[in-house]
């Protein structure tokens, strides 16, 4: 990370409301004092950040066409807010705000919404810290306030884009999401991230926290679809209390480095965390994730299901963390992560990781590492299809049965043209899915 | 239509086909019937080019052309079906993508154009009252979570909506109560016709109740130790193989 990182974090402090100061200034000290990972880091052993060692400036606003942006996001009928390099995109958004949910930018909140995040931002994150975590905070400049009120269930999911479109110089951006759920509300929400290309590298820091009260249920989707020079560091960092309930998707593209980090903290009792992801390097890309599921009290349950279909000489790491705290009693947990590699040269690190200090538990996990199965190739073959059509649906199948777990239809809908584009070089191959 | 000369075949180095001879002519039903091990479902990987089974001496023509020398989807392109004795699930792929694939690439190499949507659906779904099958399995994942009687059902609905000229079913009634055989008979039949032939590899009479057969013949130590009429297989149902052995010697 080149010295312009500190005139990035000096601009951002320039845009910032003044109220933010405390906690960046905090999370700048923390920052100075941060070692940065390097391989010999557990925790990054398998994911060098060497793609960052380069100047990064500021994000600077930059015009997008609808047709571009189209291009990018699904239109999965939801409100949208479009954000570009960081900078809001008003004429790029749309729809209308449903009763019960509150979203302001932090540089625009009132003084009850600045209390509150105040009170909230950065509670979800874990107390050890996250390097990366701490540098968005550190880089806080804006950010995004959501409030849904107790007991409104909204029906129209919320699509919140966060692009970024190069303009010559590389730049840095640090998208920070804050949602608190109220007591017995619903709300479906979409983050996608996605690269509109252009001459210059980017990185992305990304941070959301989410933050459940009893009995409320979320449905977050991320959608990492960055790729090439599209760096990409983030974390969802959430925390459930009693009875909430957490269905998460994750969609991860390659790039030259991407790593995701997925923070659930099960801290009330009846609470429920689902985790459902899909990774797909290819060519020399990169792909991390790392998922911790923070069981603190008794009665909880997780389910985590990830799959990634890794090709060429691209990289895959998934390390899934369960950690069961003493007195985290009747505790049911489940783990699953396979692996398709469709070349010689691909890699996948995959670790699941259990910590159990209960002895009351039911606790599973799995993790395969494959190549397509011979049998269903030669079953898909001995009907008429070629071995390349053949190839192409086993590997999309693969990863559509996690995409059937999401609950948004629309996106689901919108999800498979992309997978399947994913695996055929000739869209010949893909004609008869999607 | 279909001509096995003198057929040696391997698996995991064991010889299993040890010079096996047949002649199906166009429009014929020939059941092949064996004890366990003799080699009967070898037989129909081998004329499907399963990967794994091993041609060591012998030849196999179709229509004229060297089956051994095709590929496995030109083998199927050609119009060689074999209904699987263990159909193979394939979660995350719907049945409809997969049929849809299939006819596509078989009409794709007779020349002709690919079926538009709703045209397919249709001939989908009568044949799926055919096979006996609710519409709703289109949509479900290829095999996934059928029950066994399911499975054989759905190989019936891929090889009515395929249409080959020759159609090998591999202990396809094994497993499957009277109601769901009498379905297969009736597609087998349906689809009985002076340019199509089936070969039925059973270890059971009972299929041959409701598909009657042309010839019937018993495989035995992987070759073809007997042939007959359909009485022949009666023959087996009253006295077993074990009558048969001093032929395999």
């Amino acid at each position: 990370m080149g010295s312009s990182m500190h005139d990035t974090l000096a601009a951002a402090a320039a845009a910032a409301p003044g109220w933010l100061a405390p906690a960046r200034d905090a999370a700048r000290q923390a920052w100075a004092e941060t070692p940065l990972p390097t391989r010999k880091t557990e925790q990054w052993k398998y994911t060098s950040i060497a793609p960052l060692e380069q100047d990064f400036g500021p994000g600077r606003p930059v015009e997008l066409d609808a047709a571009t942006v189209d291009a990018l996001l699904p239109d999965i009928g939801a409100l949208r807010l479009v954000f570009v390099n960081g900078h809001f995109a008003p004429a790029l958004s749309s729809g209308e705000l449903p009763e019960g949910l509150e979203l302001v930018r932090f540089a625009e909140a009132d003084d009850s919404q600045a209390a509150r995040i105040r009170e909230h931002l950065g509670s979800a994150l874990p107390e050890a810290g996250h390097p990366f975590a701490t540098l968005n905070g550190a880089a806080l400049g804006d950010g995004l306030f959501l409030a849904i009120a107790p007991g409104a269930s909204i029906r129209e999911p919320l699509q919140l884009a966060w692009l970024t479109a190069g303009d010559g110089q590389a730049f840095t951006v640090t998208p920070r999401l804050l949602l608190l759920a109220g007591e017995n509300s619903c709300l479906s929400v979409v983050e996608h991230f996605a690269d509109a290309g252009g001459s210059a590298p980017s990185f992305s820091n990304a941070v959301t926290e989410l933050l459940l009260a009893p009995g409320a249920t979320v449905n977050h989707y991320r959608l990492n679809l960055e790729q090439g020079r599209a760096l990409h560091i983030g974390g969802v960092h959430a925390r459930l209390e009693r009875d909430a309930t957490l269905n998460g998707f994750c969609l991860g593209l390659g790039a030259d480095l991407k790593r995701l980090d997925l923070v659930v903290t099960l801290a009330g009792p009846g609470a429920h965390a689902e985790l459902d992801g899909i990774y797909l390097p290819r060519g020399d890309e990169h792909v991390d994730y790392h998922t911790c599921l923070e069981h603190a009290v008794p009665h909880c349950t997780s389910m985590e299901t990830f799959r990634g279909v890794i090709g060429d000489r691209a990289r895959a790491v998934f390390n899934g963390r369960i950690h069961i705290h003493p007195q985290a009693q009747k505790t049911r947990a489940e783990l699953s992560n396979k692996n398709l590699l469709t070349s010689a040269d691909a890699e996948v690190n995959s670790k699941p990781e259990l910590e159990i200090y209960a002895d009351d538990v039911q606790c599973a996990h799995g993790a395969t590492v494959a190549q397509l199965d011979a049998l269903s190739l030669h079953y898909l073959r001995s009907r008429g299809v070629s071995r390349e059509e053949a190839q192409v649906m086993l590997s999309f199948g693969f990863v559509n049965e996690v995409l059937e777990s999401a609950r948004l239809e629309p996106l689901r809908d919108a999800l498979r043209p992309l997978l399947a584009r994913r695996f055929a070089r000739d869209p010949s191959l893909m004609r008869h899915l999607a | 239509m279909l001509t096995i000369d003198n057929l040696h075949a391997r698996v995991e180095g064991k010889d299993i086909l040890k010079g096996l001879s047949l002649s199906v002519a166009a429009g014929e039903v020939h059941a092949i019937m064996g004890p366990n091990g003799s080699g009967k479902s070898t037989l129909g990987h081998i004329l499907a080019g399963r990967p794994g089974y091993e041609v060591t001496a012998g030849s196999v023509t179709f229509a004229g052309e060297d089956l051994l020398a095709m590929d496995t989807e030109e083998r199927a392109r050609a119009g060689v079906f074999l209904a699987f004795q263990y159909p193979v699930e394939i979660p995350g792929v719907s049945n409809m993508e997969f049929l849809k694939a299939s006819v596509d690439a078989v009409r794709e190499h007779r020349g002709e154009e690919p079926l538009d949507a709703v045209t397919f659906m249709k001939k989908a779904r009568e044949a799926c009252k055919v096979a006996s099958l609710d519409q709703a399995f289109l949509k479900r994942g290829v095999n996934e979570g059928f029950s066994g009687g399911e499975k054989k059902r759905n190989e019936l609905l891929q090889m009515l909506l395929l249409e080959p000229r020759l159609g090998i079913l591999d202990e396809t009634d094994s497993g499957l109560d009277i109601d769901a055989l009498q379905v297969v008979a009736e597609g087998v039949n349906s689809l009985r016709g002076a340019d199509r032939s089936f070969i039925l590899v059973t270890h059971y009479q009972r299929l041959l109740n409701y598909i009657q057969p042309d010839k019937v013949h018993v495989l035995a130590g992987g070759r073809i130790v007997r042939s007959g009429d359909a009485s022949l297989a009666l023959h087996l149902e009253d006295k077993g193989y074990a009558w048969l052995e001093d032929e395999v010697a």
